[in-house]
């Protein structure tokens, strides 16, 4: 830690940070596996404004010192307590960030897909947004689905379906979501095919 | 390295002077930390932020001064951060796992940043236990002093 302001934390991170942060993993790998599927987590946890109990669950378990986090402008707020819980290394680049946390989509293509090669090496996009339950319908297709699954966000675009479809044709590069509303949590793995429903 | 340290000195940068107590914190037994704040006024309120946790650290070493660093080992640390109610942030880094003693060291950083209370509690509890600390490394270096060999006296003593 050299230079720099000092870091101003005033809320703490989970209250049982292993029993808290492995039911956080398990929700999202249930959610990654399930894309469309609503799971619960963060119950409990007060992160700082804007971030909700979900958001701030997420970058707790899956942030740390070996990853790299871009954040959009309205999430910018949250940078200390981030840096504090999760000793995250932030970058300002977006295309070298493994996660990126914003409360608007931002354009999916300035975040890395990974390579052929490492697909896996993919940026995770944590998108903030205002429900699960309400607005836009969705229908979802693809591994992991024995039928189609639907899901409601508000907050996403008008013109999702066509940035997805464009975020999906480089598969098996692309980026995942995850979103976040409340204690509320979907995620939509970039295997998964989007339609309007 | 304390005794190597410089005096703490009001043109002392904060952060030497900070480094300086939490090092003494993290040195001094919970009870000698309970006992102290106990005396001079006792506890705050406070939240914790983090902890207390144990974990371990890898110690790096390098032989020398000039050769590439090399892992020595790891060794258990405790770590704990809480903030009080006037909004000090305290932080506490101790080496073996006694929670109590982290805590209290960390509640111990965050007053003493608090200008209400931070003179008062350099001169009553710092200063103590640093002497305190230095008089023990003091009579453990006297013992190790005592015993030390002298190569060269013996190598006089064959040749004369």
């Amino acid at each position: 830690m050299t230079g720099g302001m000092p870091i101003d934390v005033t809320l703490p991170g989970f209250a049982d940070p292993v029993g808290q942060a492995q039911a956080s993993f398990r929700a999202v790998l249930d959610a990654m596996a399930r894309p469309g599927t609503l799971v619960q987590v963060g119950e409990g946890l007060v992160p700082p404004a804007p971030l909700d109990p979900a958001t701030g669950a997420v970058l707790l378990t899956l942030v740390d010192h070996e990853t790299s986090v871009w954040l959009d402008t309205a999430s910018a707020a949250a940078h200390d307590w981030i840096a504090f819980h999760c000793g995250a290394g932030f970058t300002d680049v977006s295309p070298q960030a493994d996660f990126a946390l914003a409360l608007a989509l931002p354009d999916l293509t300035t975040l890395s897909p990974g390579t052929h090669e490492q697909p896996e090496t993919a940026a995770t996009l944590i998108l903030q947004v205002g429900s699960l339950t309400e607005g836009m319908r969705y229908r979802l297709r693809g591994p992991g689905l024995r039928a189609t699954n639907t899901l409601a966000v508000s907050g996403l675009p008008a013109d999702f379906v066509e940035i997805w479809q464009r975020n999906r044709a480089g598969f098996p590069r692309g980026v995942d979501l995850v979103l976040c509303a409340g204690t509320t949590l979907a995620a939509l793995p970039r295997s998964v095919t989007v339609e309007a429903d | 390295m304390l005794d190597a340290m410089p005096a703490d000195t009001p043109e002392e940068a904060p952060q030497d002077a900070r480094r300086r107590w939490m090092s003494v914190l993290a040195r001094a037994a919970a009870d000698e930390l309970e006992t102290s704040l106990a005396a001079t006024g006792g506890a705050p309120l406070y939240q914790r932020l983090r902890g207390p946790e144990s974990g371990l650290v890898m110690v790096r070493g390098r032989a020398g001064g000039g050769g590439a660093a090399f892992n020595l080992g790891e060794m258990t640390v405790t770590r704990c951060t809480v903030r009080t109610e006037t909004g000090q942030v305290g932080h506490a880094y101790i080496a073996g796992r006694d929670t109590r003693q982290a805590e209290l060291a960390a509640v111990l950083d965050a007053l003493l940043q608090d200008p209400a209370r931070g003179d008062a509690l350099r001169t009553s509890v710092i200063a103590p236990l640093a002497a305190e600390q230095a008089a023990r490394r003091a009579k453990v270096a006297q013992k190790a002093a005592a015993t030390k060999v002298q190569f060269f006296a013996m190598r006089n003593m064959r040749t004369s």
